[in-house]
């Protein structure tokens, strides 16, 4: 096995609310090895963004401040890198795509202008020059007709057009870590996959790795190589793609599973989601976050909090009753 | 573009006319005799008729609107009661102060508020923006007239920097000309810039958020070149309808600075017309205004569009 491009070390981000203090990433931990497409799932609020955007140093702070842990990136820990080298690395060696196309482009800038931006930041190459090279992005994300959409505005692009150009605008300088935080929830199932069949590509093709944050597990089965389930700012499972939909060891993990709907499920038959409500993060309940959603708990997990342990070669499970559960079925 | 600014120029001449029906009407029915005042105090009942019969007073109200539109129609702004010439002749003169104090004014405010506006948003939440938008509230809150007694107690009376009053154009050089103007300058651009300075602030501030900003700030862009390159020209569009509104408050806080500071322009002139209560010329400066910001909310419409690509007339 190489050595891992990205070491996220036992990551704290905490949010200071009028309700008290969050710890929206809680303790993570984590490595994207070189190459591979590792996905963050988990449902809204459960620290999987944050983590992402603390990777690219973009916590707005106030309120937002990583309060301990290191992220390790190609050796160097980004956390205690001062401001400008952080820039040098943001969108030149990591690049990010958001969730929301429609607002993630400058309305008031030209595509062009707001392609060539990064080749012009990190690459230092004159108007032309950029100019040229964003006219070759474009064409390889795959909008046709180049030369016009140069000179257009984000307005007069389709959400799929431009989530194409916001990859294109990650890729321009050849990152070695792509970040997708929710980057086809916004749009069409059938775009959805084009966009992501995009990412697929141009990351294989330069070898970079790709970090997906999703809720979507459809996504993860069809893309990931590697998956870590969030829930309440804490990884609950940390697997291989194809092993974590065989055999799930984590409670949570179980009821994400189930509560997708099935094509080949009988006609009537009810979802099953999972019971109770995402806890509030200001007010956690004692012991496992999701003991009190869990089929399994016990009273050893409203007392303790269980950590990530390695349960067999490339699984990583937070659960004291992690057995029972592997055997479930 | 160009049918738009056609498009708009003609609707604006129905609100020409409505602005004109409103100010005839208005001057019309106000309180005291034109004939009354012209023929001063010894008028006898005689003359004060021959006086009517003499401007057309004895004629029905319509036919007296009527008439004045016609001449309007025509570039005739109608003859001053009082010195019996031409309007567009006495107005003449009196364009050069008060345009060279309005462009001052509008260029002045317009740097010094986006410019405080922009150092609040940059340095928001610090001391120096809290210190700087405390300032643009004083300076909103102040009262013009205030502010231009201020000025002249301490920078004309006592330290004799300024002149007190008079009024040098531009013929007689340039630099006694700016040197003349420069206390209703300063005083207008204080009072316009605060607002415009809060209106940039809460704009930049409110554009910052936007998610586009975070895409820039993940592309690497420096602080400096999210501030200046990303964030400003979104946020612009507030500050362009705050500066159209804040010259149309020009155009009334004119009247007060003239007086102040006799600077002998058309505020002044206003002035002059309502105490005399010379009605052509009160109706002939009011067409002015109404037409000034007419022609300010198109160029502002016209701004939007090129500002904000998504806009289009």
């Amino acid at each position: 096995m190489t050595e891992a491009l990205l070491k996220v070390k036992n990551l704290h981000t905490e949010f200071r609310t009028e309700g008290g203090i969050v710890k929206a990433v809680d303790d993570v931990s984590f490595e994207v090895n070189a190459g591979e497409i590792f996905a963050l799932v988990g449902e809204s609020g459960c620290g999987k963004s944050v983590t992402a955007l603390s990777i690219m140093g973009l916590i707005p702070n106030p309120p937002g401040e990583i309060t301990s842990g290191s992220i390790e990136f190609d050796g160097v820990d980004l956390l205690s890198l001062p401001s400008r080298e952080m820039r040098a690395i943001r969108g030149s060696r990591i690049g990010m795509i958001f969730q929301e196309p429609m607002s993630s482009l400058n309305p008031v800038l030209t595509i062009e202008s707001q392609l060539a931006e990064p080749l012009k930041i990190h690459e230092n190459l004159s108007g032309n020059v950029a100019n040229d090279r964003a006219k070759e992005l474009i064409d390889m994300v795959g909008i046709p007709d180049s030369a016009t959409r140069m000179k257009q505005y984000p307005h007069e692009l389709s959400g799929g057009q431009r989530q194409r150009i916001m990859i294109a605008m990650a890729m321009a300088c050849s990152p070695q870590l792509l970040i997708a935080d929710e980057a086809t929830t916004a749009l069409d199932v059938t775009i959805q996959a084009q966009i992501l069949d995009l990412m697929q590509d141009v990351t294989s093709q330069t070898g970079a790795s790709l970090l997906i944050i999703t809720h979507n597990l459809g996504i993860v089965a069809r893309y990931a190589d590697r998956v870590g389930v969030m829930y309440a700012g804490k990884l609950r499972e940390v697997s291989d793609a194809s092993d974590l939909y065989a055999e799930p060891h984590h409670p949570y993990t179980v009821g994400l599973l189930q509560s997708v709907p099935r094509l080949d499920a009988d006609k009537g038959s009810p979802l099953s989601p999972i019971a109770g409500e995402i806890p509030d993060l200001t007010d956690l309940p004692e012991g496992c976050a999701f003991n009190p959603r869990c089929e399994w708990a016990v009273d050893k997990c409203r007392i303790e909090q269980p950590t990530l342990e390695e349960t067999k070669p490339g699984k990583q499970v937070a659960c004291f009753e992690h057995e029972t559960v592997a055997l479930r079925v | 573009m160009w049918r738009y600014i056609v498009q708009r120029v003609l609707v604006s001449i129905p609100v020409v006319i409505m602005v004109g029906i409103i100010t005839f009407t208005l001057v019309y029915v106000g309180p005291g005799d034109p004939a009354a005042i012209i023929a001063g105090d010894e008028a006898t009942p005689e003359i004060l008729e021959a006086i009517r019969e003499d401007l057309g007073f004895n004629r029905s109200f319509p036919v007296q609107m009527g008439d004045w539109f016609w001449k309007l129609a025509h570039g005739d702004l109608g003859t001053s009661y009082f010195s019996r010439r031409e309007i567009t002749e006495l107005i003449t003169p009196r364009l050069q102060p008060t345009l060279s104090l309005g462009f001052q004014v509008v260029v002045l405010s317009t740097l010094i508020g986006i410019s405080t506006g922009m150092l609040a948003a940059w340095k928001a939440g610090t001391r120096l923006d809290r210190n700087l938008m405390v300032l643009a509230v004083l300076g909103f809150a102040t009262p013009g007239f205030w502010l231009a007694f201020l000025t002249i107690w301490v920078f004309a009376v006592n330290l004799g920097w300024f002149p007190v009053i008079g009024y040098s154009p531009i013929q007689d050089g340039l630099f006694s000309h700016l040197h003349s103007l420069f206390l209703p300058v300063m005083v207008n651009s204080i009072l316009a810039s605060a607002f415009i300075s809060r209106i940039t602030r809460s704009a930049m501030l409110e554009v910052l958020r936007e998610d586009y900003i975070r895409t820039a700030r993940a592309k690497g862009a420096s602080e400096f070149s999210v501030f200046l390159r990303h964030a400003f020209r979104p946020s612009a569009i507030p500050v362009a309808t705050v500066i159209g509104a804040s010259i149309a408050g020009l155009a009334t806080g004119f009247v007060l600075t003239e007086t102040i500071f006799a600077i002998p322009g058309l505020g002044r002139m206003l002035v002059d017309a309502i105490v005399r209560r010379d009605y052509p010329i009160i109706q002939a400066l009011l067409m002015v205004v109404a037409v000034v910001l007419i022609g300010v909310n198109l160029i502002v419409d016209i701004l939007y569009a090129y500002i904000d690509p998504r806009i289009r007339y």
